[in-house]
């Protein structure tokens, strides 16, 4: 008797060999399939819109790129750094009701009311977490939970911005292209910085900060500065999602606070893949369509939405960048053995 | 010549609960030489590291770099000073290639301030330091996971990331322990170059043959106390040192 088996066998395509000398631009064929994976995002994004161009569709893609931005933050201070931060919802907050105060008291435009928001949401979200910075793992990531929680029983409690009823007839956006393009391109801009920040010498600092913070301490870094550093960076990203959100519907309320952006972003970058920055953007432009389309079911959602979940956390738990990036570089074929 | 008090330690003491690790321990480092500080298992020798670095903090005594007390700075201003250490529990920055590791003490404000801000490209400035602390320069082992090199390089890789820093005391807890005689071997000669090159040394070990080729002077700790000072050979000879390593030579009756 005869045991046949086959298995698969994994070879290497060379790209990155062939990258880096003349070989790599001496055929059409090899330039387009080294620039296609950021082709297929840059055009991809851009595309979108244009695909689907409904009402519906407009503001999930609205959230979409919301949920990619929450996302980047999220796999960044997670896989770079070493903090675990659910703090989308905190984010959200201060950039939210940031922009929305400064625009129904003082009546800026969004144009000056985002960047502010961005930039001053970011400062007072580092600020407040400043403290909890020497905490690891799930020790920070409880606080940064209980933060946006706090912040809506503090509005609703005190009355302030609006209370319970939040700040309505804000200013929005002139026209539909306006709030897509401009996410767009954010989520864009902050892929891209992203991945370049974190080959930097800096982002080199930020992940040996997350993989050993002792040695970087003997190195004469100081730890607590960088991280507050890399906290500020993400929440930037972060209350510019907020802030636009709230221009996007005109109103600010404490729904801003809600559980579900510091969730989400968690979800997308699983499904995703982790470390990647891209892998998030990918899960966030899977999942909330899902989530948006479960809609119908009601509550029975969150039902499908744990088994898809748990779907890809049981068949791919390395997530979808990770699995493509495998397809890209390695060619895989039967073997008889 | 006259000698240079570079680190001077006074009664510093330090408790664990119920455990006083180290105890009432005074000595001097002078400016160029290697010391040696050894001792049973459990003899505080880590702890006197962690100590003089600053992560961990002392109940009571002192330590003074260049006369300015250092006791209460956070670990990264000593560092800053110029007081480099090497880790006994190596946790190489797993995520990161070889050379990468070292960028982290390239980016301190000591190292700009040492170079004059003229430092370079810090990536070739790593390669270079890899290159002098005995990895082959080749398109291989520098751009390797620094998790996935062998014991012996790992050390090696400890070393440099202390170099990187361009201190002025270097603290090794045990870089030999693991390392084969061929690798010990190879690093005998870079510590004494680095001793040329003017950094003080002072090495915690447990290979004391290999230790006493180096070490001019030697610091024997037990149970958090200083045992004995002094050059190795009278050092060896000491009957408390004896007792504390071999245990007393009783008969019983």
């Amino acid at each position: 008797m005869t045991i046949r088996a086959r298995r698969k066998e994994r070879l290497d395509r060379g790209i990155k060999v062939r990258a880096t000398s003349i070989y790599g631009v001496s055929s059409l064929k090899e330039i387009f399939y080294l620039m296609a994976p950021w082709q297929i995002l840059i055009l991809g994004l851009l595309i979108i819109p244009l695909v689907l161009p409904s009402m519906y569709w407009q503001r999930v893609i609205c959230m979409m790129c919301i949920f990619a931005l929450l996302g980047i933050a999220f796999d960044f201070l997670a896989n770079f750094v070493g903090i675990v931060c659910l703090g989308g919802a905190l984010f959200i907050g201060f950039g939210g009701y940031i922009a929305g105060s400064l625009n129904s008291s003082f009546g800026l435009s969004p144009a000056l009311t985002i960047p502010i928001a961005s930039i001053g949401g970011a400062a007072i979200t580092t600020l407040i977490l400043l403290p909890c910075l020497p905490l690891r793992g799930i020790y920070f990531a409880t606080v940064s939970l209980m933060y946006p929680l706090m912040m809506a029983r503090i509005i609703e409690a005190l009355g302030i911005f609006g209370g319970t009823d939040g700040l309505p007839s804000l200013a929005t956006y002139p026209n539909i292209w306006v709030d897509q393009y401009l996410i767009i391109g954010i989520v864009l801009i902050s892929t891209l910085a992203f991945r370049r920040l974190v080959n930097e010498d800096v982002g080199v600092v930020l992940r040996s900060i997350k993989d050993n913070d002792q040695a970087v301490r003997a190195s004469a870094i100081n730890v607590t500065f960088f991280k507050a550093l890399a906290v500020f960076i993400a929440s930037i990203i972060g209350c510019f999602a907020g802030a636009y959100l709230t221009h996007l519907y005109g109103w600010v309320g404490i729904s801003l606070f809600a559980l579900d952006f510091s969730i989400l972003p968690i979800a997308a970058a699983v499904v995703g893949g982790r470390g990647t920055i891209v892998g998030p953007v990918l899960g966030a432009f899977i999942l909330t369509p899902v989530s948006e389309s479960l809609r119908a079911f009601g509550t029975l959602r969150i039902v499908f939405y744990c088994l898809i979940m748990a779907g890809f956390i049981v068949f791919m738990p390395e997530g979808l960048i990770k699995y493509f990036q495998r397809k890209y570089h390695q060619f895989e074929h039967w073997i008889e053995v | 010549m006259t000698e240079t008090i570079l680190l001077r330690v006074k009664g510093i003491t330090k408790s664990f609960g119920g455990v006083t690790a180290v105890n009432n321990l005074s000595f001097e480092l002078v400016k160029g030489e290697i010391l040696g500080i050894i001792g049973p298992n459990g003899s505080g020798k880590t702890t006197l590291v962690n100590l003089i670095t600053g992560f961990v903090k002392p109940q009571s005594g002192e330590v003074f770099f260049k006369d300015k007390k250092i006791t209460g700075l956070q670990p990264h201003r000593i560092a800053d000073l110029g007081i480099a250490r090497t880790f006994q529990i190596m946790r190489p920055y797993h995520s990161l290639q070889v050379y990468k590791s070292l960028i982290t003490p390239l980016y301190s404000s000591r190292v700009k301030r040492t170079t004059g801000g003229k430092l370079g490209d810090r990536d070739t400035v790593a390669m270079d330091l890899l290159e002098e602390i005995g990895f082959e320069r080749d398109a291989r082992v520098p751009y390797k996971l620094a998790s996935s090199l062998p014991l012996g390089y790992q050390k090696r890789l400890e070393l440099a990331r202390c170099l990187a820093l361009m201190p002025e005391i270097v603290m090794c807890d045990e870089v030999f322990s693991g390392m084969s005689m061929a690798e010990i071997g190879t690093m005998i000669p870079l510590i004494e170059k680095l001793q040329m090159e003017g950094i003080t040394i002072i090495m915690v070990e447990h290979r004391l043959r290999e230790l006493f080729k180096l070490a001019k002077r030697v610091l024997v700790m037990n149970f958090g106390e200083k045992l004995a000072e002094g050059p190795p050979k009278e050092v060896i000879a000491n009957e408390k040192v004896r007792e504390a390593y071999l245990g007393t030579e009783t008969v019983p009756c």
